[in-house]
């Protein structure tokens, strides 16, 4: 395989679950690339394959046709380079946060400073929680152990899997911007699925539309102004929402983008 | 939260000696004597050494055999618990053999281990041995799926996973299964220890029953009861130690 110019590529990438006669067919010729310190949002209705689609590209679900390529690595299971956030957190219940934020350095063998420990901890204000159970913290504490422990493990390539869909708006707005500034301050790149069109929109500098339909991508847009804390009270972001809204509604009609 | 544990268990006994004594009344002291009587005799028969050497015996062969069940037991169920495909391949030999009432094997397991200790605590671990290995499989079986995912994109190994999500997880559920495990472990050590033994709080209390002594009878049942007691509390302790988060 030659050196690719991006970070993650995926080519015809698909999906079938269970044998026999009846095979649920889940993603079908899927491709999109990633280049460096960029963002990408899949969005799209339940059931479309986004989660499947993001297990594929973690290396945690084998695909049933097609090919990941990280950097000059064909992802073949979980690799180094890459860290995941699941909607639910994936925080180990019986571990304090102190534990569980370092449990991936830990099964690395990645050396963790404690200056950058407390780094990460003030960034994402989860300083004073290390004594505490995932379940005595908030889904917006939660999720923040869930960044921190992926930001310690220093990936190029940050998967989101719906990370903010179970948190109210404020805090949702508060973490995408959390985000955003460890976007910007890390250099790493990041896809995150998400349903939500508003949150596409302002995270994504490029939009995987999937398509129910032909359990494929319908549409990629392009967002370039997305990634920045400022976008949200951008004109573009108003119009780029009702595009995306219009695409997801209508998927088999083409607008002009705004 | 200690004290009220306590404060608990003494107004139980309160409640109950009161129940026994009334008991007594009725039933007349011949048949049931009365909680003063038998406690006269325990406060005699803590100060003889044949009290203790029997206690001695009963908790050794409880605490040997819900050991040896622990250890067959647990790490079969975890295995069981993460592996569907093992799980196929041995679900139909557990449902078969589970509802086999494992006493009446009695008489093979001590012709084949003897009529010593061996052959008691084998009986006794084969007895609890399928429900501690159920509820560790079952306990597993309810791992979030996520969790899995999440381990594996931190880089665990198979170690870890065994380490980190699969013991934890199944904690829980092996303490309350040793708990519910020890009323059985003591009701099936009661029958063994009736039949083929020299010493035993089984055998020290048939004995007393042959001699229509109640109260040493009685003396027999508060320390076969004490022993589970003590091992039931014991894994209560074990379990809030070491799943503190479940109890937070």
């Amino acid at each position: 395989m030659a050196s690719s110019p991006d970070l993650l590529a995926v080519t015809g990438l698909g999906k079938t679950f269970g044998p026999g006669a009846h095979p649920k067919v889940v993603l079908k010729d899927v491709h999109f690339h990633v280049g460096y310190n960029d963002s990408l949002a899949i969005v799209g209705p339940s059931g479309c394959g986004k989660t499947t689609l993001l297990l594929m590209a973690a290396g945690l679900l084998p695909p049933t046709t097609g090919e990941i390529h990280l950097e000059d690595e064909t992802i073949q299971g979980p690799s180094r380079k890459m860290a995941v956030v699941f909607q639910a957190y994936g925080l180990f219940p019986w571990k304090r946060v102190a534990e569980n934020i370092l449990l991936g350095a830990q099964f690395q063998k990645i050396h963790v400073s404690q200056e950058a420990l407390t780094a990460i901890k003030r960034e994402l204000d989860i300083e004073n929680l290390d004594h505490l159970y995932p379940h005595q913290l908030s889904g917006g504490q939660r999720q923040r152990v869930a960044l921190a422990r992926a930001m310690l493990l220093r990936p190029s390539l940050l998967l989101l899997d719906e990370p903010f869909a179970a948190l109210d708006l404020i805090t949702r707005e508060h973490l995408q911007e959390h985000l955003l500034i460890l976007f910007k301050k890390r250099k790493f790149s990041f896809v995150i699925v998400t349903h939500n069109i508003e949150e596409a929109v302002f995270l994504g500098r490029r939009i995987v539309i999937m398509d129910p339909d032909t359990h494929g991508i319908g549409e990629i847009i392009d967002n370039p102004n997305a990634g920045t804390t400022g976008f949200r009270t951008a004109p573009d972001y108003f119009s780029k929402n009702m595009t995306l809204r219009h695409l997801i509604e209508h998927p088999h009609e083409k607008q002009p983008l705004a | 939260m200690k004290n009220s544990r306590w404060l608990d268990y003494a107004l139980t006994i309160i409640v109950l000696t009161i129940l026994w004594y009334g008991a007594s009344l009725l039933l007349g002291s011949q048949l049931l004597p009365d909680p003063l009587s038998v406690l006269r005799r325990l406060l005699h028969a803590v100060r003889e050494e044949a009290f203790w050497e029997h206690t001695a015996v009963s908790a050794w062969r409880l605490i040997a055999a819900l050991a040896l069940a622990f250890m067959t037991a647990v790490p079969f169920g975890l295995v069981l618990g993460s592996n569907e495909r093992l799980d196929r391949i041995f679900a139909p030999l557990i449902y078969l053999s589970y509802p086999i009432p494992k006493i009446v094997l009695l008489p093979i397991i001590l012709m084949l281990f003897g009529l010593g200790d061996l052959g008691k605590i084998i009986l006794i671990s084969l007895i609890i041995f399928f429900q501690l290995l159920i509820t560790t499989r079952d306990a597993v079986r309810s791992l979030d799926r996520e969790v899995v995912y999440a381990l594996q994109s931190l880089g665990g190994n198979r170690w870890h996973f065994y380490r980190h999500v699969v013991w934890p997880v199944a904690l829980p559920g092996i303490f309350t299964s040793l708990r519910i495990s020890t009323g059985t472990a003591v009701a099936v050590l009661f029958f063994v220890e009736s039949i083929s033994t020299s010493r035993g709080l089984g055998l020290y209390l048939i004995d007393a029953w042959g001699r229509a002594d109640y109260t040493t009878m009685f003396v027999g049942i508060i320390a076969l009861s004490a022993i589970g007691i003590v091992l039931y509390e014991a894994f209560d302790v074990m379990e809030r130690r070491l799943c503190a988060w479940k109890n937070l």
